[in-house]
């Protein structure tokens, strides 16, 4: 295949929009919310095309269980929505941890609190990791930095979801969702998946019923449940943590910043170099699992690490555990739909490195 | 000697943990007979809601999912689109139907969405301990209504088969009870002509059975059958509310239309 020439431009939303179908998606199931919309337009248009069904549900509490049912009944399925929609879905994330069904869901976010705004944010990182849910779960968290990495990592979400059956989240902003970059929909990198032999299609009078559940009313099972499922994320911290590490080999000081923040601190490590600080760059790729490993190999000539988010500070936390009191960790955000500029970020640095002399 | 009686295929050996004189158990008991006669077990997935039959997916000798309160037929509607050709129920108290999940059953109705739901309506909440449910009747006590309920500080109950029965989606929409033989025999009725309508694609049926709940009504079984009659029905006028042209196949299960 020439994948040059399958390169096409996208809007971000319209990219993992294909994306998941190409990456096996059939049932979509959403409510509209901007920054997002044009990923359930799409749906609209592009399922009954492949055979799929796209359904706008009544809210995103309604959504969130059609997946649920979707996903028990061994579909692959994926809804998508924007912060204020993620919230209302968290019921059902829990539910659909806890009963081991896999599927997708795209959080292209926006600012809050509240309604909030619909300009880009980052303000849902704690709502992406820390789960918003009740109980003791996890999911991998996705966050890419452009629209071919949005494009590959939806793709390939569909398989680890199946794998770990659990959930997994794409969290983008408003700008992934709404800027055009070339994409190319390449093949997905496959894991060795067991048959869905657990789903309730029916038990053909052959086999005992399946049933999907959360429910373990004895203290003894719900525990034993527990660390099963703990099991499996150990398991996803231990294999599923990415991150990009950029100049950060002999740098002085290094930023983290994921997403459209991370685009910004790229450009500004460059200008940093070329004014003759050695700056890097430790860009999550999944927010969870965190990628402590990268800060594990920092070198130690660094003297100042720095979150910089589109949030008013919440990275920031697993910056300072996976360094562990290694390094002085300082923060720059800015929130509500506010962009950090690069010359602001530049001064950010150049301040707490004074401060750290 | 000759079998005159036995268990339906359609429940497994679990023992039932209701309490004595609630009739959930023979609804559940309805409803497995019905898919077992249609000869659908195999071929069928259910929906458990949350309230006191939320252990009914290990009683439902069948694919069986457990929901989280009020979404079981937004669940179901995700079951039923990526299995279209498969018999999916929903089976939902009314606390669970007609409160927290509203907004999920009138818009699988309005969708037509092609599920059965299994509607139980016994005026509270059963599983919490006997707290006001929307359906709960004007004077009558619960736990938080201690004075009996006041419409005018409270509102007024809910009736779901009338309020689903003006959405076009809806095919099949039936209240029933089972406060005696005949009326259980008429309730079967309902469930069957409600599957029927769902394997003929015929859009959302719903069956709303008048239920008792002896433990927190603070009644006798006996005489929580005899206030489903006296005081429930006059409330809740049993009737078919909604039934296609086309679908006949238990003859009229109902009574007369409301
Ligand atoms: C989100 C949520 N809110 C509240 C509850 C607690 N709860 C469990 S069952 C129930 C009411 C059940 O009443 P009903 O649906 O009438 O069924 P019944 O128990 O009477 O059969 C409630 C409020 C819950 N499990 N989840």
């Amino acid at each position: 295949m020439n994948q040059t020439m399958n390169k096409v431009l996208m809007k971000g939303n319209e990219a993992i929009a294909q994306a998941a179908i190409h990456g096996g998606c059939r049932y979509f199931f959403g409510y509209p919310i901007t920054p997002q919309n044009e990923i359930p337009e799409y749906m609209a248009r592009e399922m009954p095309k492949v055979g799929g069904v796209f359904l706008q549900a009544e809210s995103e509490v309604a959504a969130i269980n059609m997946v649920y049912g979707a996903a028990g009944a061994g579909a692959r399925v994926m809804t998508s929505s924007s912060s204020p929609g993620i919230a209302l879905k968290q019921e059902g994330i829990s539910y659909i941890v806890g009963s081991e069904v896999p599927c997708v869901i795209v959080n292209i976010s926006r600012g809050g609190p509240g309604l909030g705004g619909i300009q880009p944010a980052q303000s849902d990182y704690y709502q992406s990791t820390r789960g918003g849910g009740n109980g003791d779960y996890n999911f991998i968290v996705f966050a890419p930095a452009n629209i071919q990495e949005a494009a590959d990592l939806t793709a390939e979400a569909f398989e680890i979801a199946d794998y770990y059956r659990n959930p997994v989240m794409v969290l983008g902003d408003g700008m992934i969702g709404q800027m055009m970059e070339p994409v190319v929909f390449r093949d997905t990198p496959k894991r060795e998946l067991q048959p869905k032999d657990w789903a309730t299609t029916g038990t053909g009078g052959v086999r005992a019923p399946n049933i999907i559940n959360s429910l373990h009313l004895q203290p003894a099972d719900l525990e034993k449940h527990n660390e099963h499922l703990q099991a499996k994320f150990r398991l996803m911290r231990e294999n599923e943590a990415r991150s990009e590490s950029y100049q950060t080999a002999d740098a002085e000081f290094v930023f983290v910043a994921y997403g459209t923040s991370a685009r910004i601190v790229r450009n500004v490590v460059d200008e940093l170099r070329e004014r003759g600080v050695k700056a890097g760059l430790i860009r999550p790729i999944t927010l969870w699992p965190f990628p402590v490993v990268a800060f594990k190999e920092l070198p130690d000539t660094v003297r100042g690490v720095m979150s910089v988010e589109m949030s008013c500070g919440q990275m920031v936390d697993d910056v300072r555990l996976a360094l562990n009191g290694r390094f002085p960790v300082g923060f720059h955000g800015r929130s509500g739909g506010m962009v950090p500029s690069q010359q602001e970020i530049i001064e950010a640095c150049l301040d707490m490195l004074k401060e750290v002399e | 000697m000759p079998v005159v009686f036995e268990r339906t295929r359609g429940l497994t050996e679990k023992e039932f943990h209701f309490c004595p004189g609630c009739t959930h158990g023979v609804i559940h008991r309805l409803v497995a007979e019905v898919l077992e006669e249609m000869n659908e077990l195999g071929n069928t997935v259910g929906v458990a809601p949350v309230g006191c039959s939320v252990l009914s997916y290990q009683y439902f000798n069948c694919d069986m999912h457990e929901a989280a309160h009020g979404r079981a037929p937004a669940m179901a509607t995700g079951i039923k689109r990526v299995l279209p050709d498969r018999m999916v129920f929903a089976y939902q108290g009314d606390g669970d139907l007609a409160s927290i999940g509203t907004a999920e059953i009138i818009h699988a109705a309005g969708r037509g969405e092609k599920i059965t739901v299994i509607f139980v309506n016994n005026a509270i909440y059963g599983m919490t301990g006997g707290q006001m449910a929307p359906t709960t009747l004007a004077g009558q006590r619960t736990t938080t209504s201690p004075l009996g309920r006041d419409p005018r500080q409270v509102g007024f109950p809910l009736r779901v088969s009338e309020m689903l029965a003006t959405i076009d989606g809806a095919a099949f929409i039936e209240r029933t009870s089972v406060h005696d033989p005949a009326h259980i025999r008429k309730t079967k009725k309902a469930i069957r002509n409600a599957f029927e309508c769902q394997k003929a694609n015929q859009g959302f049926s719903m069956v709303e059975i008048l239920s008792t709940c002896p433990t927190n009504w603070g009644m006798s079984p006996l005489e929580s059958l005899d206030w489903v009659k006296e005081t429930m029905m006059p409330y809740y006028p049993l009737g078919n509310f909604r039934r296609p042209e086309a679908v006949t196949v238990s003859g009229a299960s109902g009574g007369g239309h409301a």
